[in-house]
């Protein structure tokens, strides 16, 4: 390790933007990136198949309320939410009192909620959507089983639809990664953060954003890859006959 | 009007600039969209590289990304031409990229790429004995293209494009943070000067919601038109 | 390759901008506002503050239009070079990163630097053990940007941002334990306008000259030599006949101190 760092800085030696510091600064920042990307989509996904099924619900006062939320969620700009939950947060009296300060301080926390409640309104209605598409067929053998409606959610919807929801979920891990890159405005240092950081510095904006624009684009095809698999694995059954 | 501690008239002029922005790049997209699709499609291999290279970079790295890169950087590889230009022949131009025209150009080559990939699919989804019967009348393959390949490709597209259109209304708030004064922008000043985010902020998602409503009710009639002749889908 | 790549960004340049022919009669100066009482908007929206002041007074005495354009702090310098304007008069200080980069004007105001908490803060001075943890904030690219990178980065957090205003505004928030500015800016935005609120932490800081240069000059393009020439000898004029004595007192209460 110890002469990998010191056949790294010869090899950055003649290089006024690259050096050993601001690559620590894109290192750091994909750590963030990762952190706040991974974490908002496990626990959005975790909001969304419930709200999903809700949403699917007979009753209007619990179906509509969903509907409204997804509506407002996917109708406006991420950057919108982002500004009103970091600023708003901050005029509400006493909020600096309670304990609750001591996460709403950090601007990662912040940024955390506004990319998990967007995430989960349109996972929501992705999966909401597959539910919808189940076939006609696959639910009347279930009745005719004598399943019941919760049996039949668990053990016949709820599984296809997962899995059909599959190519469209992987679009949206794509879209936070690339949408997550609105966090530096709130001084989080991701890593659009520190390619703005390095540009304000060196003036260069090629290197710097050509730079992250490559680990972006790595990123991608990474995620890409792991869906492409995962439906391989769990769409076996939908592949034709070759 | 609401006064809105006097920022009402220029949130409104913000929601304007957000409108046109919308529509211009929409429309250069829609311009970009079809030269890559009829790139992809074609025979030649290097057009056929270069339109996939387009879309896939394009698509693969965030627009914030994109957009910084495009408006600090393309001016300054322009500026470098220009500079030539001075030092060798003395010729002394000046190109500038004002906030607006780069926020066009790129957000309009970003979704150019998306584009791209929904008229592809959709000019594939072209059922192909309709082109076999065009060729029996004995159509040019231009007339062809105008009268028969299009109106249905646009049948099959037009989902897509309204998908799009819906994604790239929200991705022209990113142009507050290059310095262009958008409804965002205006909101956000407005905000820090005031202490009143709320205030502000609202309008503006419900703004966006609004235009959202009317596009989707747009597009719903765009799509029956389309549709004639094709039964009631759905 | 490059000759194509050039041919179709000049292309494309074009299509996009607009072509004009540069004029000699009026200049371009790039500006970011607010930063006061450097530079700021009045609410009528119009532009004042020192340097906006100074600079109106320097293009009158060379006889010239002045036009202001507001340009954020981070993208100020490829602004200038992308020939949005043709100078920054935007309390820049002359350091030797940006001295690689363009070319400044004489000196025509050298303020210090300065940490400010908020009153009841338990931090007295700005040593790395006294600033452990703590959240710093600065405006991303400035040399306070740069000194509490290279000093304080490994020990403290630092959070950059695109203004002083949304700064001062997370300060306020509670969000920062610290910041460091401007000693002019900081006294304006924080110790003026909220009475007892904050306190300055320490002493003011003017050294290393390799952070914190040789005061606030005017940057020009590199090629520009002559205008830098011209700005150099009216500023040379408006201190000795008093105009810049005037307008110092003005914005910072006192007569400059005589060399």
């Amino acid at each position: 390790m110890e002469q990998l760092f010191a056949w790294l800085s010869d090899a950055l030696a003649d290089n006024t933007v690259f050096n050993f510091n601001t690559l620590t600064f894109y290192g750091r920042g994909l750590v963030n990136t990762v952190q706040l990307v991974f974490l908002s989509l496990v626990i959005g996904l975790v909001l969304a198949v419930p709200l999903s099924i809700a949403r699917g619900s007979k009753h209007k006062w619990i179906k509509l309320p969903i509907f409204f939320y997804t509506y407002v969620f996917r109708g406006t700009p991420l950057l919108v939410q982002l500004y009103m939950i970091y600023y708003g947060v901050v005029f509400i009296d006493g909020i600096q009192d309670t304990w609750l300060w001591y996460f709403l301080k950090e601007p990662f926390y912040p940024a955390l909620a506004a990319f998990t409640l967007n995430t989960a309104a349109y996972t929501t209605e992705i999966f909401h959507g597959a539910i919808k598409a189940t076939a006609k067929g696959e639910i009347e053998a279930a009745r005719a089983y004598g399943m019941s409606h919760r049996l039949m959610m668990r053990r016949i919807i709820i599984p296809s639809a997962f899995r059909r929801a599959l190519p469209a979920y992987g679009n949206e891990v794509i879209f936070m990664l690339h949408a997550s890159a609105i966090a530096s405005v709130v001084t989080i240092m991701d890593l659009t953060g520190a390619a703005r950081f390095v540009y304000a510095r060196y003036y260069a904006p090629f290197d710097a954003f050509l730079f992250v624009a490559a680990i972006y684009l790595c990123l991608t095809f990474a995620i890409l890859y792991l869906f492409r698999y995962l439906e391989k694995r769990l769409l076996a059954h939908l592949r034709p006959v070759s | 009007m609401i006064d809105l501690h006097g920022y009402g008239p220029r949130l409104l002029e913000g929601a304007l600039v957000t409108i046109e922005l919308g529509v211009l790049s929409l429309i250069l997209a829609i311009i970009l969209g079809l030269l890559t699709a009829s790139a992809k499609m074609s025979r030649n291999r290097l057009l056929h590289g270069i339109g996939t290279l387009y879309t896939t970079i394009i698509r693969g790295v965030p627009d914030l990304v994109l957009m910084l890169l495009l408006f600090y950087g393309g001016q300054i590889g322009i500026n470098q031409v220009t500079d030539l230009l001075y030092y060798q022949f003395d010729i002394d131009i000046f190109i500038n990229i004002n906030a607006f025209v780069a926020g066009v150009v790129t957000i309009g080559l970003i979704f150019g790429a998306y584009m791209g990939e929904t008229f592809r699919g959709a000019f594939l989804a072209v059922d192909n004995g309709q082109i076999e019967a065009a060729r029996a009348y004995g159509m040019t393959e231009r007339l062809m293209l105008r009268r028969i390949r299009f109106p249905l490709m646009m049948r099959h597209a037009l989902p897509g494009l309204s998908n799009n259109w819906m994604v790239m209304l929200k991705t022209t708030a990113l142009v507050s943070i290059i310095g262009l004064v958008d409804m965002v922008r205006v909101a956000e000043e407005a905000a820090k000067a005031t202490h009143e985010p709320f205030t502000f902020m609202v309008p503006v998602a419900i703004i966006y919601l609004l235009i959202a409503s009317v596009s989707e009710w747009f597009f719903s009639r765009l799509q029956k038109r389309y549709n004639v002749g094709f039964g009631e889908a759905e | 390759m490059k000759k194509l790549l050039s041919v179709t960004l000049l292309g494309a340049a074009l299509i996009a901008g607009t072509v004009q022919a540069s004029d000699k009669e009026s200049i371009r100066i790039g500006v970011d506002v607010p930063y006061e009482p450097m530079e700021y908007r009045l609410p009528s929206g119009e532009l004042t503050g020192f340097d906006i002041e100074l600079g109106n007074a320097l293009c009158a005495e060379i006889g010239i239009e002045c036009e202001w354009v507001v340009q954020g702090w981070d993208g100020i310098i490829p602004g200038l070079m992308a020939r949005k304007y043709d100078a920054i008069m935007s309390s820049m200080t002359i350091n030797p990163d940006r001295r690689e980069v363009v070319l400044f004007s004489d000196p025509y105001f050298t303020p210090p630097s300065a940490w400010f908490a908020p009153a009841d803060s338990e931090i007295e001075a700005a040593f790395k053990e006294t600033l452990e943890g703590k959240n710093i904030g600065v405006q991303r690219g400035t040399l306070q940007d740069n000194y509490a990178t290279d000093r304080f980065g490994d020990v403290a957090n630092i959070s950059r941002y695109a203004t002083a205003d949304d700064m001062v505004l997370d300060m306020e928030a509670g969000r920062l334990d610290i910041v460091f500015l401007d000693f002019p800016v900081g006294k304006s935005t924080l110790l003026d306008s909220e009475a007892n609120e904050y306190k300055v932490v320490g002493d003011m800081i003017t050294e290393p000259k390799k952070y914190f240069g040789d005061g606030f000059g005017i940057a020009f393009r590199k090629r520009d030599e002559e205008l830098a020439k011209k700005f150099n000898e009216a500023l040379a004029t408006l201190k000795e006949n008093g105009t810049y004595d005037k307008l110092f007192e003005k914005y910072f209460g006192q007569a400059p101190k005589s060399k």
